[in-house]
């Protein structure tokens, strides 16, 4: 399958750290790419790259062959493009942040037409019917006039990803989507989110959900280090618990329905 | 000596003329003031670093003197430097200067206190970087700076009592100057301290007002 995504030898220092070294990763149409690893391995950074909000210190990332903030030419010298080509690139982008990041002054329905009105410059009416729309796909048509202030964690979540969903975006990338929820309202986020693949949506997450990632993606990086130490299938990935650094990462999973992965491998 | 009622109530219409004119200074001066405060906060924010430095030396400048003494010294040092100002240019001009350093830092603080990720998300949402300040960046700005902001003006409104050193005519020199007549002093500055806590008292409950208006904008959780 094509690659709607495609990182190569991507590296981020900040200073002289450096978080992210000869990353290499295809997300594929149609498919759901799982970014699983350690607090501070670079989960969010290789995320907020692919997004261009934060700029690759070295490599390049394509998004369906354009090259997104970085140009390499033909004698290998890295180029940054201009920031109209940046949002050019981005608008087949979609980001739901762990923090929802919603604006608070203004309504559900406000936040998922504002984009619709601004960059689309579509009239109130039209904007406001369209965001009605992705609002309800999402569970949430009734909670249209309340500010993020009067929403549960959940349904703010909801609207972040309607609001992304809204401007028609070809791949979602999500970071950490329900880390900062209570368990029950992780559910509604993962149903969503569950729904969205079914459909088809490319989707790159980052994710603490072992079961989530277990049964909806395709697709699985493990992460360590700054490095992918591990990658493949859900089935490949999560029987080789052999792997160190993989068996001590789900050892903290195990209470959180992650045991199931681990029958049947080798002792 | 007895303490003369009567005498407070004779003052009255002369009191209320002064408060006129405290009300327009402050007014004219505390928009000013809050207007100036604005772009030096955004000049900082958007300009540049040499322009951050020389704005934030600025700042310090007029907060770390009385205003007291910088209207004395617009006012009666002016002139030797060829500013020859009327008192009311004095005290607006004053009035400002002095509070366009604090509302500054007030407005410099707002914007630091919007969550860089609200940015980030307009920006993933397709917008340019200044629909992101219109839309986004300054309302947030706004709805967290408005509680300090009336607070400061509340200060301004007290410190407006300074420009009758310049001879403003308003309710402090007016009040002070017909205590003096009479040798009615006690009966001058209660008068004078009860508009003043009026006055406030007014602004402090429109300030809350608009705050609870605006309370469900607020930040969530
Ligand atoms: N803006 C930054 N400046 C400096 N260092 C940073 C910055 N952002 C991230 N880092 C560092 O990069 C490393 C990777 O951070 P990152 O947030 O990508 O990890 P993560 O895998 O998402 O972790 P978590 O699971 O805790 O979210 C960390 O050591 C972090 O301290
Ligand atoms: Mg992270």
């Amino acid at each position: 399958m094509a690659a709607a995504l495609q990182v190569r030898r991507l590296g981020k220092r900040f200073g002289a750290h450096a978080v992210l070294r000869e990353i290499d990763l295809a997300v594929r149409e149609g498919e759901v790419t799982c970014i699983v690893g350690p607090s501070g391995s670079g989960k969010s950074t290789l995320l907020r790259c692919m997004a261009f909000l934060e700029a690759p210190s070295e490599g390049e990332i394509t998004v369906y062959g354009a090259p997104l903030g970085f140009r390499v030419t033909e004698s290998g010298e890295r180029q940054r493009l201009p920031d109209s080509d940046v949002a050019r690139v981005r608008r087949n982008i979609g980001m739901v942040f762990q923090q929802f990041n919603l604006w608070p002054h203004m309504t559900a329905l406000g936040n998922v037409a504002e984009a619709l009105r601004q960059v689309r410059r579509l009239p109130r009416r039209e904007a406001e019917a369209r965001a009605m729309a992705q609002l309800a796909k999402v569970g949430l048509a009734e909670r249209a006039r309340h500010y993020p202030s009067q929403l549960s964690g959940g349904q703010q979540q909801r609207v972040a990803i309607a609001r992304a969903l809204a401007m028609e975006p070809r791949i979602m990338l999500f970071d950490e989507p329900t880390s900062s929820l209570d368990p029950e309202l992780t559910g509604e986020v993962l149903n969503v989110m569950r729904e969205l693949a079914r459909a088809g949506m490319t989707m790159a997450v980052v994710t603490h959900e072992i079961g989530f990632a277990a049964t909806v993606a395709q697709h699985i990086v493990f992460l360590d280090d700054g490095r992918i130490l591990l990658e493949g299938t859900p089935q490949s990935v999560f029987a080789q618990p052999w792997h160190p650094r993989l068996a001590q990462f789900l050892e903290t999973y195990i209470d959180r329905g992650a045991a199931v992965l681990l029958q049947g491998a080798p002792a | 000596m007895k303490f003369d009622v009567g005498l407070i109530l004779s003052w009255i219409p002369a009191a209320l003329a002064g408060l006129e004119i405290t009300i327009a200074v402050w007014l004219a001066g505390g928009l000013c003031a809050l207007a100036l405060g604005f772009g030096v906060a955004a000049a900082r924010r958007f300009g540049g670093a040499l322009v951050d430095r020389a704005l934030t030396l600025y700042v310090a400048l007029i907060r770390d003197t009385p205003f007291l003494i910088q209207l004395f010294l617009l006012y009666y040092g002016g002139p030797f430097v060829g500013l020859e100002l009327e008192p009311y240019q004095a005290g607006l001009i004053g009035l400002t200067v002095y509070g366009s350093a604090y509302f500054a830092e007030i407005i410099r603080a707002g914007f630091e206190a919007v969550p860089v990720g609200h940015q980030e998300a307009a920006i993933c949402a397709g917008l340019t970087r200044a629909q992101m300040v219109r839309r986004i960046l300054l309302p947030e700005m706004a709805l967290l700076v408005l509680p300090p902001v009336v607070n400061m003006q509340i200060l301004l409104l007290k410190e407006t009592a300074v420009l009758s050193i310049v001879t403003v005519p308003e309710l402090t020199m007016t009040l002070t100057s017909l205590g003096s007549e009479h040798f009615a002093f006690a009966e001058a500055l209660s008068l004078l301290a009860g508009l003043y806590w009026v006055l406030v008292e007014v602004t402090g409950a429109l300030g809350r007002f608009a705050e609870r208006r605006l309370a469900r904008l607020s930040f969530a959780a």
